[in-house]
């Protein structure tokens, strides 16, 4: 039986839920409101709410003044890159450990989280003069490189908790078929992981488009993706609200997307299955 | 029954993975401790010479590393106690029945998607600018004197945006537990008369104490290691204000090119994320055998 629940009780939850989630969502609504407004109409004071001369100009400038898109293409680039070479790397990986469990596979596991753990800072120093002496800095490789096995950790253990639940006697009929590994892992396993692996690649596309460590550190201009692009208009203090809010708009805009689409594997990403 | 022809792919499927983090957590560690023991700047080279434990004296007794360590305490604290002080009631209020619950739910998980940079920057020029912010006109509307927050508040402004950038995770987190909790359980109490303050006292809060203990510890890991927000909003100031571990390893290395003692920092902030760390691997591993 359904807790009864009064129409006042429920009048009441939804103002306050709504009026909370306003608050929270309200930097983001005040920074695209003021990506279409003028520049000085942004920080006038009363501000304009909604009845400002509303204009696309300042999505214009972002592209002509400070080629927007390089930095964009390489956001997809970084992100993606990492991304998919991650995969590659850990869907083995977590196959292996999901289906020929051995005594060692929960220790190999809790090392392998225990690397994510390790502070970036820590290892700073070594990774920038290794970048410095073999050219990689302000490359895209560099980053790939980087995004790639810092989040490694992270791939193989969502990719683990989803192929753990794949049930094992759909594998033992498909071997008494006489299917070889090979087969097995695709044509039996693949089809089955594919939700897994679909939010697996989401979670960490919007983890490393927004990692903002080491590309801050490790590219300047010419890898530089959309964080560091971002980071550039601290310098000139107050100028160009209108500007940055149009730019951050247009950076954090597809990931959004995505991140809403993934909300629900957000928690058991980043809580390693702590939290399901 | 796994055949030995098995056996012998599962270890070769896992190697690539575990050879790579391996080389990825040894090689620079490895490196960090040995730059640690060495007389090394950037800006006069060919001086490199062994110094033993100089830098970590030098680094551990600097006046800066204190400042530093208290900031990033502060941080993380306050940080820590924000997002679970208000995700909590947040969650409750999710966990109940809303009109429109999933617009709701994501407007409130949105500021976690916004890259750091981004937050960073809204925040301090749109939001908390002294003269045109929305806080100050707000401030101003209501006749008080508006705030100069980068200036007379640094470490609390950008405590605020990074709580504003993680409450959606706990909440969430919290949220997803919640879920978990049985509706009967919660039913059975309200049928023996208990209070809704008793239910949540006895039976809720009880229940949200394993994921609570979870996004503490995650958020941990992440939070004591800011560096973003800070870089593109204070740049560490004014003076050591809002100079974090990370951001004090960071200008020691790539503003005052001193390699060996941000190295023998870069090992003080390696310890100490994993004394967090261990905990969090504990409660994770003890998930494992379920």
């Amino acid at each position: 039986m359904a807790r009864m629940v009064t129409t006042q009780r429920k009048v009441i939850s939804t103002v306050a839920a709504w009026l909370a989630g306003f608050l929270i969502f309200f930097p983001i609504l005040w920074m695209v409101l003021a990506s279409f407004k003028t520049e000085l109409e942004a920080f006038a004071i009363p501000p304009s709410f909604l009845f400002f001369h509303w204009t696309l100009e300042n999505y214009i400038t972002v592209q002509e003044r400070s080629d927007y898109v390089h930095h964009a293409v390489n956001s997809i680039i970084i992100a993606g890159g990492s991304t998919l070479i991650a995969m590659l790397i850990a869907i083995p990986a977590a196959w292996s450990m999901a289906f020929s469990p051995t005594r060692r596979t929960k220790d190999t596991l809790l090392w392998m989280l225990s690397t994510k753990m390790m502070p970036p800072v820590g290892v700073l120093v070594p990774i920038y003069l290794i970048y410095r002496n073999f050219g990689l800095l302000d490359t895209r490789a560099g980053l790939i490189f980087i995004l790639c096995l810092g989040n490694l950790p992270i791939v193989i253990w969502m990719l683990f908790t989803y192929f753990k639940e794949i049930p094992k006697d759909i594998l033992e009929a498909a071997r008494m078929d006489g299917a070889t590994i090979g087969r097995e892992l695709v044509y039996v396993l693949t089809p089955m992981a594919v939700p897994g692996l679909a939010s697996t690649l989401l979670l960490n596309l919007i983890l490393a488009w927004n990692e903002a460590f080491w590309t801050l550190n490790l590219s300047t201009l010419e890898a530089a993706p959309l964080t560091v692009f971002i980071a550039s208009y601290s310098s000139p203090e107050g100028l160009f609200w209108a500007k940055l809010s149009a730019a951050s708009t247009l950076a954090i805009a597809p990931i959004l997307v995505l991140g809403w689409f993934s909300q629900r594997q957000l928690v058991r990403g980043l809580t390693f299955g702590a939290v399901k | 029954m796994a055949t030995q022809q098995t056996q012998l792919l599962a270890r070769t499927l896992l190697t690539p993975a575990v050879a790579l983090l391996f080389i990825w957590m040894i090689v620079p560690l490895a490196l960090t401790v040995y730059f640690s023991t060495l007389h090394y700047n950037l800006l006069d080279p060919g001086s490199e010479q062994f110094v033993g434990l100089e830098n970590f004296r030098y680094f551990l007794t600097d006046p800066a590393f204190l400042a530093s360590l208290q900031n990033t305490l502060v941080l993380v604290g306050s940080v820590l106690a924000i997002t679970i002080v208000v995700g909590v009631p947040l969650a409750l209020l999710l966990d109940q029945q809303v009109v429109g619950l999933s617009i709701v739910r994501l407007m409130v998980i949105a500021p976690f998607f916004v890259m750091p940079t981004v937050s960073a920057l809204v925040w301090k020029n749109l939001l908390m600018h002294p003269v045109s912010g929305l806080f100050a006109w707000l401030a101003k509307l209501l006749g008080l004197t508006p705030i100069d927050w980068f200036n007379d508040v640094p470490l609390l402004s950008v405590i605020l945006i990074i709580a504003w950038q993680w409450l959606p995770f706990a909440t969430l987190i919290l949220l997803t537990a919640l879920q978990s909790l049985d509706e009967e359980q919660k039913e059975a109490a309200e049928m023996d008369g208990a209070s809704a303050i008793s239910t949540f006292i006895y039976i809720t809060l009880p229940h949200l104490a394993r994921p609570i203990t979870v996004v503490i510890l995650i958020e941990t890991i992440f939070l004591l290691t800011v560096f973003a927000e800070i870089f593109v909003t204070t740049g560490g100031g004014p003076g050591l204000q809002t100079t974090n571990i990370a951001f004090l390893i960071y200008s020691q290395a790539l503003i005052q090119y001193d390699v060996g003692s941000a190295s023998a920092g870069g090992l003080v902030a390696v310890v100490i994320a994993n004394i967090v760390a261990f905990f969090l691997v504990r409660i994770v591993g003890r998930n494992l055998e379920a």
